[in-house]
């Protein structure tokens, strides 16, 4: 079986190295950016940021502003801080139970909401915590949950993967389930005449689920404004995408739905390619796409996953050190003139000041009251009589 | 009621020879001779429209307590669920009705003629994708949407149990309140159909009975299913509403044709008693009666069998109809007055409802009880095809059990 692996992995590696590109360092600037900060200046993806499968690939051209590139530095820079205070929330023995980090992944979240509108949906599996923040909830907010208090998104009872905002529905915490969640989501908006589409991501582990393939075939069955996302950070928990799909092309096997493979380290790619997507199901009303975002994550699967046992500690490290997101943005920034190392440096501290102050609030929030055990289970005024408490004698009366 | 004597000996000589070896086909007349004479059916409009619990749904008349003037239609069981799911669709522009097959009237037609009615875009066919289609119904009602699925059989529904425990059951409670699925609707054809066999003759309640965030309904009759299912699709939680398929055509009652509703989580008293409560659901309601008549007038056959002493023993007869959540109270206080308990599913005896049932009466009624709860139930195997009439608790053996219960 090794062996086997091994062999199909030599084998693919040529094919890889003609493939996507992963850098986040790749994009070049193409005329000078104008002094103004709001004013669009142009910039040019790689030609390998992208491999299409039955349409076309989206202009490398790219029209960003200074504005937007801090803008989205800070979000990354913040949403990093976010999770690595989680991640020392989590040694400390503050956090309990499930918890899963999308450092690495940075590029995927703050692209994506650059690339939508509020009114468009998304919902996502286990890795989370950035979306929520996002789409219109708060650090506090997912900090507060992962800790269990008052003040966390579900007010502590949902925990890592179960926060939600209005337009966000949430993490989820079985592998592929959300999917089809989200083609119902994207089928309500289309009857409802609305000129939105609804992002659901998953994983290239969850890309094996037999319920994903039946999300599939429904949206494009029905031609659903449903985007489905998968972030491939190339390990499914700890199996590497080869040794669990025999195709590891996600993009290609939506079988009639047509796919688009990104960069996922670059947040300017990655922004390309959801406007791509969401021109493609809302103004051209061409159904479902599928969108692989290559990326990459540093930490291991979960908090209980060192993350070093199925990849070796050097590819982690190089992946860091080569392809790093956040870095590769920062790249673009002073390199362009949009900014010098010390502003950026400022917003490091801005958002480290920001995630601390969060978690302090959250810190000091209480825990749910006891009676909300049992409170959301039904709606209110339709529940059972009763319903069987902690212990024996517990039993609450509704 | 109970006692009326309309069984000749016929039916239930050859009742009793179709639960033995012999090779013969069962009568023309169907499984349930029972149920074409059965008291409990509401055969004429005064006793439809006296149903216990109904609660007209007008659009404009707050008078809505009269029943005067109503107007009612014979119908069979499917015919009510088609004119409920015409109801809903008729009343709420926002409910759509989808499952396999479904566009076309279903395999039981409990959709007829509803995609000619309201378009294909509100009543429509999905692939055949369980685990999809409960995905798919719980994003629409997470947007509000009133979705109302179907599961072509209950024995289908295992690839959706993950949809429907996970995310249907728990989302409200996830999100903190944010978030909930209470337009979500599970129609399924459930219960024994004679010959249905491993994959099409299940009752698999039972599994969802722990999952508290979700209801389950199970209807008896074509008056319970139109207003049960309305309850159900207005509920604002999710429901799992289970149609007993053998009863689609063979339960007929008159039922009226206006808008109502029927409590849920709620048990009806079908006969009172005071010597033994009966509780069941469902098809076994059917064979529960035939037993009530078998105890009090046995067939020389089965004479020798039952001491006279129990004959004229009054047995309550409970139809449970909500199974999560269930109605405690009722039972509770109907055991609290017999002292006995029989209950009655077609699903396996191990982890059934009626353990969990059990299990809270002799808690609540310990020093009430003068027998031990007895459950006659299907058994601990998969329902087989050739045996399925041994699967199925049949009125011998709960008449049977009841004599065992009286005479402890």
């Amino acid at each position: 079986m090794a062996s086997l692996a091994r062999l199909r992995v030599s084998r693919r590696l040529p094919q890889l190295a003609r493939g996507i590109q992963t850098s986040a360092d790749t994009t070049q600037l193409q005329d000078a950016p104008p002094s103004e900060s709001s004013q669009p200046f142009t910039v040019k993806l790689h030609e390998d940021s992208f491999r299409a499968h039955n349409c076309d690939k989206p202009e490398l051209d790219v029209q960003v502003s200074k504005d937007q590139l801090l803008g989205w530095y800070k979000q990354m820079q913040t949403m990093r801080r976010m999770e690595m205070a989680a991640d020392a929330l989590y040694k400390a023995k503050l956090i309990r139970g499930f918890c899963h980090l999308a450092i690495g992944q940075e590029a995927v979240s703050v692209g994506l909401e650059a690339g939508i509108t509020p009114e468009d949906r998304v919902i996502t599996a286990y890795r989370c915590h950035p979306f929520a923040v996002l789409r219109g909830g708060s650090i506090k907010g997912v900090i507060g949950e992962l800790l269990g208090r008052q003040v966390g998104m579900s007010h502590g009872k949902g925990g890592s993967m179960h926060i939600f905002t209005p337009s966000f529905f949430g993490g989820n915490g079985i592998v592929g389930a959300q999917v089809p969640v989200g083609a119902g989501i994207a089928f309500a908006q289309k009857y409802l005449e609305k000129d939105t589409a609804t992002f659901a991501l998953y994983g290239d582990g969850a890309s094996n689920q037999g319920q994903v393939f039946e999300a599939f075939n429904m949206a494009k069955l029905w031609n659903l404004p449903c985007v489905f996302v998968c972030e491939n950070n190339k390990y499914g928990m700890g199996t590497s995408a080869e040794r669990s799909s025999s195709n590891t092309e996600y993009f290609t096997r939506g079988d009639k739905i047509p796919g688009l493979q990104v960069n996922g380290m670059d947040i300017i790619a990655t922004k390309q390619a959801v406007e791509y997507a969401r021109q493609w199901t809302v103004a051209e009303k061409k159904g479902p796409l599928l969108l692989e975002f290559v990326t990459y994550r540093y930490g291991g699967h979960s908090m209980s996953d060192p993350g070093t046992t199925y990849r070796t500690r050097e590819e982690v490290q190089r992946m860091r050190s080569t392809q790093d997101p956040i870095r590769g943005l920062q790249r673009y920034i002073e390199e362009w003139g949009v900014a010098s190392e010390q502003e950026l440096k400022q917003l490091d501290k801005e958002a480290k000041a920001t995630v601390d102050a969060a978690v302090e609030e959250a810190k000091a929030s209480p825990e749910p009251l006891v009676k909300d055990l049992w409170t959301d289970i039904y709606y209110k005024g339709t529940e059972p009589p009763f319903m069987r408490g902690r212990e024996r004698e517990e039993i609450h009366h509704y | 009621m109970l006692v009326s004597r309309r069984l000749t000996s016929h039916p239930l000589v050859s009742f009793i020879r179709r639960n033995s070896t012999a090779a013969e086909p069962p009568p023309a007349g169907g499984h349930l001779p029972s149920i074409a004479t059965s008291q409990i059916l509401r055969s004429t409009r005064e006793r439809a429209l006296r149903t216990p619990g109904l609660v007209w749904n007008d659009d404009e008349d707050t008078n809505s307590i009269v029943s005067v003037g109503r107007e009612c239609r014979k119908m069979n069981v499917y015919q009510a669920v088609r004119d409920a799911l015409s109801i809903a669709l008729t009343k709420n522009d926002n409910a759509v009705v989808f499952g396999e097959d479904i566009a076309f009237g279903g395999v039981f037609r409990c959709t007829m003629g509803l995609a000619e009615e309201f378009g294909r875009e509100r009543v429509f066919n999905t692939p055949l994708t369980e685990q999809g289609i409960a995905g798919f119904a719980i994003g629409m009602a997470a947007m509000g949407h009133t979705a109302i699925a179907e599961i072509q059989f209950a024995d289908y529904i295992y690839p959706a149990f993950d949809q429907l425990v996970n995310e249907a059951a728990k989302i409200r409670y996830r999100s903190g309140g944010q978030f909930n699925v209470g337009g979500l609707t599970i129609r399924t054809p459930t219960m024994s159909v004679g010959h249905g066999g491993l994959y099409h003759s299940q009752s698999p309640e039972g599994f969802f009975m722990g999952a508290s965030g979700l209801k389950i309904v199970i209807p008896r009759s074509p008056i319970q299913a139109k207003g049960l299912l309305l309850s159900s699709i207005r509920d604002p939680n999710p429901v799992i509403f289970m149609e007993p398929k053998i009863l689609y055509r063979s339960a007929i009652e008159q039922v009226p044709i206006d808008d109502f509703s029927l409590p849920l989580g709620r048990a009806e008293t079908l006969v009172s008693g005071a010597d033994l409560t009966l509780l069941t659901w469902g098809t076994p309601i059917y064979h529960c009666e035939t037993a009530l008549h078998l105890l009090a007038d046995p067939p020389p056959e089965l004479a020798p069998h039952i001491p006279e002493s129990v004959r004229k023993a009054k047995i309550e007869l409970i139809d449970l109809r909500s199974i999560l959540p269930w109605d405690a109270e009722a039972v509770a206080e109907s055991v609290s007055r017999t002292g006995r308990l029989v209950i009655v599913h077609e699903a396996g005896m191990t982890a059934g409802v009626g353990a969990e049932i059990a299990s809270e009466v002799q808690k609540r009624c310990f020093l009430r009880l003068a027998a031990p709860v007895k459950r006659v139930t299907g058994w601990d195997t998969p329902v087989p095809l050739q045996y399925e009439k041994f699967y199925i608790p049949d009125a011998i053996r709960i008449m049977d059990s009841i004599v065992e219960t009286l005479s402890y």
